[in-house]
């Protein structure tokens, strides 16, 4: 176990410098002049040359990269060209949020999935099972945009019940040490931000587990389903032990393993992915980060935002395959 | 009026507009009776007439599309800073609440003298800044020569910030040789002095934009650059918090210099990207003002109850530019015909929701030396297609270049550049519609690319230079001349009026300078677009400013 962890956190070395690479290389397949962008419209030429002479954009691409890496490497993502402001830092708040809404989200999908999925493979072709797998359907094929504001819509303007907008109430702002405010407002003893708080996840946070939740669903139902035909669950079930425990115990920890790869690929397209969802429901996480970066043209802020999204991406990749293989220790590399 | 109009809102009146400019005297309110009856039972109030009893929560919430970049205001030209920073921060005069007339700010009085080479200003006495540094004339003094000298300590030119604004407005840095203040000299505590090289007809409207406001001395010594995220000001806010894509929290400052104000007690700038969830939060009670609402909102929320909207003067100009130097746009005949082409009511109907003036000068109607005695091209394709064949020119095939992002002057740039082209179509022009990358977009046609080319420009100062110095002078090619349109004479009138300090004669100048323009036909102006903002109707006192925000000093809410 422990030479394979080692090996397989050697195999990152490479990945991570191909990322690196990309992400540096992508911004400057995109055309534009950035100190135009940034100054807008309205900015004199000289102002722009000013600005790229400032920012270096007109060094060699290569003295960038090297001077990019370089800065990684001590933990210096740079500065932000649109506020100023060390990236490293800046880019917390927004990272916490998501990691934040997608913890929720996918909690979310994975109790209500798994669980439809063991009981649709357990029933199968049942009413339940039917109606499970339609809704699956639907939830996997849903625009996540129109269901957020549909769910606003009703939820927040025409029942009254949650909330439609953002992470906390923001006449009672949270005060934050994590950014994580489900643990901040408990850090200071506000019960009642807690809930707030709480309320406020409720809403983005079924909007960005429905697909997940729908693929988990799908994906643990076929899954369980060659399990339960397999020989020794008819073994277990011949000794006469409870059906709810053959499900639950025997089956379903041999059909984990699809399942967990679901989760894994899913939890990281959230990371990165969730721009529509925290659109809507003006949740500043890091998809909008990275997208009002690209908005401004802030090199330095799209590097970094696309450079840590890939890395949860990666190390998300390494959890689950560390699971695996705590999970099955015949699987190994 | 417009107290008066106010009041009535808090009667009970459902739908309110307080637009300037053309219908700015009708009385576009309308009340439904139930509403007010509601209302008033709400607030207990027997009278009926009488307006609302203050609420105990004096925390406003202003929602919004984007955040803030900087709250070092001159640094950036972003309408969402500067939308917070007028709260924070005061300049020496001030525009009124809803046009761009200048009156006293933190300078009580002033003097032009030397014909307008020399600027005294009596600052007022007992004004603090939020950190309690006292507001004097060495602050003045140091507050523009850091954004004049890009070598002074606090210019932060090595953290990247730029002054560009400054730049623009007086015409350029220390060193540089259009830069117009020579020197500032401090007379007494409260008497500063500027000395200028050369006259600017915008000076006093400079003084009173946001982007010259006073940050305190004390302030750039404790902060440094970092003064973008700790602004420390004069105004009826101090700022409280800011957590970046989510809000900013400002609250109201005790020792403000105006006597029982802010009403406020809190604001908070709140940002939601989608228009359409600001709106669902507006509806459901969580915010109270809202900016940007779709056009076809507009209509939904008329007579909607609990909810007001507010509209903004206009002060901007979307536009139809041609490139001079590319044939046949060079006839000025074939520009002219062109501009018959199009139908800009029916445009105004399609893609404005009726909340826009069709345009026949480059500058908004409230403008100084706005011509309204230009007489428009009318819409007349026959006459158009007549002229077109007249030089030589029928069935001509054109690029009509499109803006790839929607503006306040253009909300929906690609549907516009469709109904154009049916304009087009109709007197036998092929105009094929050319879209590109909005940074791409700029440049292109900076550097002439283009045929026809869709843009607009939004006003800062109120002053028309801004306009045409920067749209129709020859100076302003390369950059904001991407019509390429070059006439001596009109340089001549633009650069005295420019200058010059004597409104009547600025005025007429540019008058003059219009005719021409309109008889040269560089452009096909189109529309003055009137943004809208929604409110709940607790909210008292809010005034759009032509500029695209406004400070909260006398808002309140009601109950």
């Amino acid at each position: 176990m422990l030479a394979y962890t080692i090996r397989r956190l050697l195999m990152l070395i490479p990945v991570l410098i191909g990322m690196s690479l990309i992400t540096f290389s992508i911004i400057h397949l995109i055309p534009g002049n950035p100190a135009q962008t940034i100054l807008g419209e309205q900015a004199t030429p000289q102002a722009i040359a000013q600005l790229e002479e400032q920012l270096g954009l007109n060094e060699p691409y290569l003295v960038q990269y090297f001077d990019y890496v370089g800065g990684l490497l001590q933990g210096d993502l740079g500065q932000s060209l649109r506020t100023n402001a060390d990236i490293s830092s800046e880019i917390l708040p927004f990272l916490a949020a998501t990691i934040e809404l997608t913890i929720f989200a996918m909690v979310f999908a994975v109790i209500v999935g798994v669980n439809a999925g063991i009981i649709s493979a357990w029933k199968q072709n049942s009413l339940f099972d039917y109606t499970a797998m339609l809704i699956a359907l639907i939830g996997v094929s849903m625009p996540i945009f129109w269901l957020g504001l549909m769910q606003q819509w009703i939820f927040a303007q025409e029942l009254g019940w949650l909330p439609a907008f953002g992470r906390s109430n923001p006449r009672d702002p949270v005060e934050t040490v994590t950014n994580l405010y489900l643990i901040d407002t408990l850090l200071s003893g506000r019960p009642d931000q807690f809930w707030n708080s709480f309320r406020h996840l409720v809403l983005p946070g079924l909007a960005l587990g429905t697909i997940p939740m729908a693929i988990i669903a799908r994906m643990t139902r076929s899954s369980m389903l060659e399990v339960l035909r397999s020989d020794y669950i008819r073994t277990v079930e011949s000794k006469g032990i409870h059906k709810m425990s053959v499900v639950y115990r025997h089956g379903f920890k041999n059909a984990v393993i699809p399942v967990l790869t679901v989760v894994g690929l899913q939890t990281g397209t959230l990371l990165g992915g969730a721009i529509l969802t925290e659109t809507i429901f003006s949740w500043p996480g890091i998809g909008r980060y990275v997208f009002d970066a690209i908005g401004n043209r802030d090199y330095p802020a799209i590097q970094s935002g696309i450079l840590v999204i890939a890395t949860m991406f990666v190390f998300i990749n390494l959890i689950v395959d560390l699971l695996y293989s705590y999970i099955d220790p015949r699987i190994k590399y | 009026m417009k107290k008066a109009l106010f009041l009535s809102i808090a009667a009970g009146t459902v739908l309110t507009f307080t637009a300037c400019g053309d219908n700015g005297g009708t009385d576009n309110t309308e009340t439904d009776n139930n509403a007010a009856e509601t209302n008033n039972n709400e607030a207990g109030n027997e009278g009926g007439e009488e307006a609302s009893q203050p609420a105990e929560d004096q925390t406003l919430i202003f929602a919004r599309g984007g955040d803030s970049v900087s709250l070092d205001y001159a640094s950036v030209t972003d309408g969402e800073s500067s939308r917070v920073t007028q709260q924070i921060y005061e300049s020496l005069l001030s525009f009124d609440e809803d046009s761009f007339e200048i009156g006293p700010g933190l300078a009580e009085d002033w003097e032009v003298e030397d014909d307008g080479l020399r600027y005294v200003f009596q600052l007022r006495e007992g004004v603090t800044f939020h950190d309690g540094t006292e507001f004097n004339a060495e602050a003045v003094k140091l507050n523009f020569e850091r954004w004049a000298d890009p070598d002074h300590e606090y210019h932060f030119a090595d953290e990247g910030y730029a002054y560009s604004v400054y730049g623009t407005q007086f015409g350029g840095f220390e060193g540089d040789e259009g830069h117009v203040i020579e020197e500032i000299n401090v007379l007494g505590d409260h008497e500063v002095e500027f000395v200028l090289n050369e006259t600017l007809g915008s000076f006093l409207q400079n003084m009173g934009m946001s982007y010259f406001a006073m940050t305190s001395p004390a302030a750039f010594e404790e902060y440094g650059s970092a003064i973008n995220e700790n602004p420390v000001g004069t105004g009826p806010f101090q700022f409280v918090s800011w957590s970046r894509d989510d809000s900013i929290v400002l609250e109201k400052y005790e020792d403000y210099w105006q006597e029982d104000l802010p009403k406020l007690d809190q604001v908070i700038f709140q940002v939601i990207p989608d228009n359409s969830a600001r709106l669902t939060a507006l509806r459901s009670g969580e915010i109270d003002i809202m900016d940007g609402l779709n056009p076809d909102d507009i209509d939904a929320l008329e007579g909607e109850e609990g909810i007001q909207m507010f509209e903004r003067a206009t002060n901007n100009i979307g536009y139809l530019g041609f490139n001079a130097d590319k044939e046949p746009f060079d006839d000025p005949e074939v520009r002219r015909a062109l501009n018959h082409a199009i139908d800009k009511e029916n445009l105004i109907t399609l893609l404005y929701a009726d909340m826009a003036e069709p345009a026949k000068n480059l500058i908004p109607p409230d403008y100084l030396g706005y011509n309204d005695d230009i007489e428009p091209y009318e819409y007349d394709p026959e006459l158009a297609e007549q002229m077109l064949d007249d030089a030589g020119h029928a069935g001509l095939e054109i690029d009509l270049w499109t803006m790839p992002v929607a503006r306040p002057y253009m909300p929906d740039p690609e549907r516009a550049a469709e109904v154009m082209q049916a304009n087009f179509a109709d007197i036998g022009v092929t105009a094929n519609i050319v879209s590109m990358e909005w940074a791409t977009y700029l440049e292109q046609t900076e550097a002439g690319e283009h045929d026809l080319f869709m843009l607009g420009w939004s006003g800062v100062n109120g002053d028309p230079d801004y306009f045409f110095g920067n749209l129709l002078h020859s100076d302003a090619i390369p950059g904001g001349n991407r019509n390429f349109y070059r006439n001596d004479e009109v340089d001549s009138l633009l650069d005295q009026a420019k200058t010059s300090i004597d409104e009547d004669e600025r005025a007429e100048l540019y008058e003059e300078a219009q005719e021409i323009i309109h008889e040269d036909a560089p452009m096909i102006p189109l529309v003055h677009s009137i943004p809208v903002l929604a409110g709940s109707e607790n909210v008292q006192n809010y005034v759009p400013h032509p500029q695209t925000s406004e400070p909260l000093t006398e808002v309140e809410i009601s109950e």
